[in-house]
């Protein structure tokens, strides 16, 4: 059951990245067609492609329910690949509302990068601690999840309104900002790149070094120390020589992991800004060039209405019930709390911007963005960085 | 004040910029050629009308948005400083340490701002009563004016407020029967038709312009109720230790409520049985699958004088674990942790000499005997316990507790050949003999532990507000995002016939449903001037 299980996922991803390619075909072969809001041929391949993708990744999630005898969002691989999933999910409903799809070429993009990154967790099935042994596990995180889901298509759609909105002529605030932005996603997959690439190589090398505590502890790098451990002292044979020691307070392994990322993440930017000659911003403006402004700002909005009532359920609601029930108290201030009170926070402020200042467009676009990094840090910097009741253990 | 009559007729209140009524505008300053601000029905709004007492001033503060804003993005920026460390409350030394060892100079910084306990700070508190009063008046500054002028608006509409809505259509004349087909159509999409002198203004959704208001109210309500709890006797939030076997009194029940522990259970997933998980366990090593606490829960059955046993009557016997916790009388008891403990020690009398040994005399540390007889004229006594024993200042032993955390003895051993007997000191891993070398020893045997289960006694009054609150606020919520207000007025001016139509939001999806609601008609479709004039601009 679990190898089925990851052969549908294998299968959704490949059927994701295909539909990614037809929706590219599809804007580009609407140049020729009337405008009309007919879709074309490619457009209909890549929803129908994204569609079975879908369903592909809904057999996966069953199946890995029934192996585990619990929903698969009890770690870091399976809660990201579940957002992975519900982002491409809210992409499907909002597309027909909407119908463009424009929308799934800068979406799909943003959810194969998501379950790839996921995919470089421990796979493993793992076994459920007391605390979450629960129906509101289900219920709390799946909710949460597509909640942000939908916020995040508020982001895509921010994006191709900022790629067509903001003039590439010049370089200003603007145009670096974007393409730090755009930077950001090829760094997620520099870093899937080098963890895969060394993962497939097999590298290991150990080091015993000296924690906060004084103690004498090893630890296992999976990628060769730029950055080595406190006091660290090579125990592989051959394994690559630190350049930096850290202090015994930074994690210096996952501070290597950082770092190895960038480093991809630069290779990769250097090679696509070589072929490109120009930003990758100012690349994408050709895809962009016949959707309407307002068109896009109100998908952007739209997502946001939608998604900020399901996150308000599934992030705070829902999670205050179940934290009633095992932890005694519906708020504590753990990190991942206080994150999720920051995203709602944050997408409150969006809606009354909106609503009475009359921030559309790109301020509306650029709130978009921001309000995504906020999600994403709860995804990822919470999980790994600040320690916490919602820290998955050892990922 | 002066109310503002429209030349239609409707009396407005002083501060309106678009008659209540017909839609006139009223405010000469209002700028002819732009497109109308529909916000709030351009209603009389206090905050924009009065400004001249040192009330009018607070309420003009907190009544604007910007201000609202301004609170939540501050709000946002200290709750997000409090999670660069670990709060107060989940380290487990003194802070004043704990900072600047963990983290450095940073750390020492951050406790010294009293960022440790950030969300209990006084300034954080502020920020969110702030943001309550900042709710309370936004929302009557706003839903009572824009009540009244949506209640009092009219069919028939002043031409300058058709004109210059975003949809706007001129029609040089419309066939009676297309008329009748789009008002058909128009009861088919469920819109709500009023017709005054062959004029006509189509209505649906109005129900979620109160979705904000309705949503403030129930954060209100939510606020209130998490305040609620610093109301003497409406909150009960208690640790309580339980040992296995003992029965204990439950804290804050008025001495109503005991409970007895039969067990505590602890169990961790097995590789070989649980072969799901088993390459997850190999790595993580032990995984804790519960934590469960067997008990009974008592009732004491009417008045026991001082010092009398309670008499105790059973209610229920539950079995409490975490995520199900035992719930009675607004009571909750939940499993929050546990410890073992010592609970008796058992040592052998033992010549030193030859190792024989003559008898075991096993020690109840909660409550130890005075004397062991072993028969055949041995015996020992235990002249001194400690239970959680130390050195006292002058050199004395002590114990520092009643917890037999680190148990220690003063033994006198009675033989045969020593009648008079010997003493002995027995501690952990240290045998003292006050009074020169003894024959005899008291050997260490082995000890027996027993579970005491960790429980957290909650009782929250306020709960069921906190819950309402948080109902009312979806509610409004949903009723706000997911329904809109749309409004399409066809009027005859003139010899003409004018469409324009106005939606708070989703204006794609309302564009659609004018297009179909003019289908099969020779009546044109509004334009979207917004629109227009943004093409205009870019060419």
């Amino acid at each position: 059951m679990a190898s089925i299980s990851s052969n549908l996922l294998f299968i959704a991803f490949i059927l994701y990245l295909a539909a990614t390619l037809f929706y590219g075909g599809s804007i580009k072969v609407k140049k020729d067609s009337n405008e009309k809001k007919t879709t074309t041929k490619w457009g209909q391949i890549a929803v129908l492609l994204t569609i079975i993708g879908f369903i592909s990744q809904l057999g996966y999630f069953i199946t890995r329910w029934i192996a585990s005898g619990h929903a698969p969002v009890s770690n870091m691989f399976e809660f990201t690949t579940f957002f992975g999933m519900a982002l491409v999910g809210a992409f499907i409903v909002i597309y027909f509302i909407y119908r463009t799809t424009l929308l799934g070429l800068f979406t799909m993009p943003v959810a194969l990068l998501i379950i790839a990154y996921a995919s470089m967790f421990p796979r493993d099935i793992s076994p459920l601690i007391p605390a979450l042994q629960s129906y509101w596990l289900y219920i709390h995180v799946t909710t949460a999840a597509i909640g942000e889901a939908i916020l995040a298509i508020s982001f895509a759609a921010g994006l191709i309104y900022l790629v067509k909105a903001i003039d590439q002529t010049k370089s200003d605030l603007q145009t670096f900002w974007l393409e730090i932005v755009m930077f950001t996603l090829v760094t997620v997959l520099g870093f899937v790149v080098v963890s895969s690439g060394f993962s497939a190589a097999g590298y290991h090398e150990k080091f015993n070094w000296i924690d906060k505590n004084d103690n004498q502890v090893t630890v296992d790098y999976t990628m060769p120390a730029i950055t080595g451990p406190h006091k660290g002292e090579l125990l592989t044979k051959g394994g690559f020589q630190p350049w930096v020691e850290m202090p015994a307070i930074v994690n210096a392994k996952k501070l290597n992991t950082v770092i190895w990322s960038l480093i991809g993440g630069l290779f990769l930017y250097s090679i696509i800004r070589l072929l490109l000659r120009k930003r990758i911003g100012a690349a994408l403006k050709p895809l962009v060039k016949n959707v309407k402004l307002d068109f896009v700002d109100e998908i952007s909005y739209r997502s946001v209405l939608i998604g900020f009532p399901v996150f308000t359920l599934g992030g705070l609601i829902f999670a205050m019930i179940w934290a009633q029930m095992a932890w005694s108290r519906f708020w504590g201030w753990d990190p991942k709390e206080v994150w999720a009170l920051i995203t709602w926070l944050f997408y409150a402020a969006f809606l009354h911007l909106r609503l009475s200042k009359g921030w559309h467009g790109k301020k509306s676009a650029w709130l978009g963005v921001i309000g995504f990094v906020i999600i994403m840090f709860n995804l990822v910097a919470v999980n790994l960085v600040i320690a916490g009741l919602h820290s998955y253990a050892g990922s | 004040m002066n109310d503002v009559k429209c030349e239609c007729g409707h009396v407005n209140p002083h501060g309106t910029v678009l008659c209540e009524a017909c839609g006139k505008i009223l405010d000469e300053q209002a700028d002819k050629n732009q497109l109308l601000d529909m916000r709030y029905e351009g209603s009389a709004r206090r905050s924009q009308t009065y400004n001249k007492t040192i009330i009018d001033k607070i309420w003009n503060f907190f009544s604007s948005v910007k201000v609202g804003v301004w609170l939540i993005i501050i709000t946002l920026i200290a709750s997000a400083l409090g999670t660069i460390f670990p709060q107060k409350m989940y380290i487990d030394q003194p802070p004043e340490v704990y900072y600047q060892q963990e983290y450095g100079t940073l750390g020492k910084i951050y406790y010294q701002l009293g960022f440790d306990d950030l969300y209990s700070s006084w300034w954080y508190l502020l920020l969110i009563a702030m943001i309550g009063i900042s709710l309370v008046i936004c929302s009557l500054d706003r839903v009572i004016p824009l009540y009244k002028a949506l209640k009092a608006q009219k069919v028939t509409r002043h031409e300058g407020f058709l004109k210059r809505q975003r949809l706007f259509g001129v029609n040089s004349d419309a066939a009676d029967k297309d008329l009748t087909l789009v008002k058909e159509q128009l009861q088919r999409k469920r819109y709500h038709i009023r017709e005054e002198n062959g004029n006509l203004l189509a209505e649906k959704g109005r129900f979620s312009r109160w979705g904000p208001y309705i949503n403030h109210i129930g954060l209100i309500i939510f606020l209130i109720g998490t305040m609620m709890r610093f109301i003497p006797g409406m909150y009960v939030n208690e640790n309580l230790w339980v040992r296995e076997g003992e029965t204990a009194l439950v804290p804050e029940t008025g001495e109503k409520f005991y409970i007895h522990n039969n067990k505590f259970i602890l169990q961790t997933y097995d590789k070989n049985k649980d072969k799901t998980f088993a390459q997850a366990l190999s790595k993580a090593g032990e995984v804790a699958k519960n934590y469960q606490s067997n008990v009974v829960l008592y009732e004491q059955s009417g008045k026991s004088l001082p010092g009398e046993k309670p008499k105790l009557k059973k209610v229920m016997d539950y079995k409490i674990r975490v995520n199900h916790p035992l719930s009675f009388d607004g009571y909750s008891i939940y499993q929050a942790s546990f410890r073992s403990e010592l609970s008796a020690m058992t040592f052998s009398l033992m010549n030193k000499q030859t190792n024989q040994t003559y008898g075991d005399v096993k020690i109840d540390l909660y409550n130890p005997k005075e004397t062991y007889d072993l028969g055949k004229g041995y015996s020992v006594k235990i002249l001194n316990y400690f239970p959680d024993f130390e050195f006292a200042k002058n050199g004395e032993p002590s114990t520092k507790s009643r917890d037999p955390n680190n148990p220690a003895f003063i033994f006198r051993m009675y033989t045969p050949d020593k009648p008079k007997g010997e003493t002995s000191f027995v501690a952990i891993r240290q045998t003292i003999e006050p009074f020169g070398n003894n024959t005899y020893k008291m050997a260490f045997r082995g000890i027996d532990t027993k579970n005491v289960s960790g429980f957290v006694v909650r009782k929250d009054s306020s709960m069921w507000v906190i819950i309402l609150g948080g109902i009312i606020f979806m509610i409004g919520v949903v009723q706000g995002s997911y329904w809109q207000h749309r409004r399409i007025w066809i009027q005859r001016k003139s010899g003409q016939v004018w469409i324009a139509g106005h939606t708070n939001k989703n204006w794609y999806g309302f564009k659609r449903e004018i297009e179909t609601v003019l289908a099969g008609t020779k009546l044109t479709m509004p334009e979207d001037q917004l629109q227009a004039g943004k093409n205009k601009e870019e060419g």
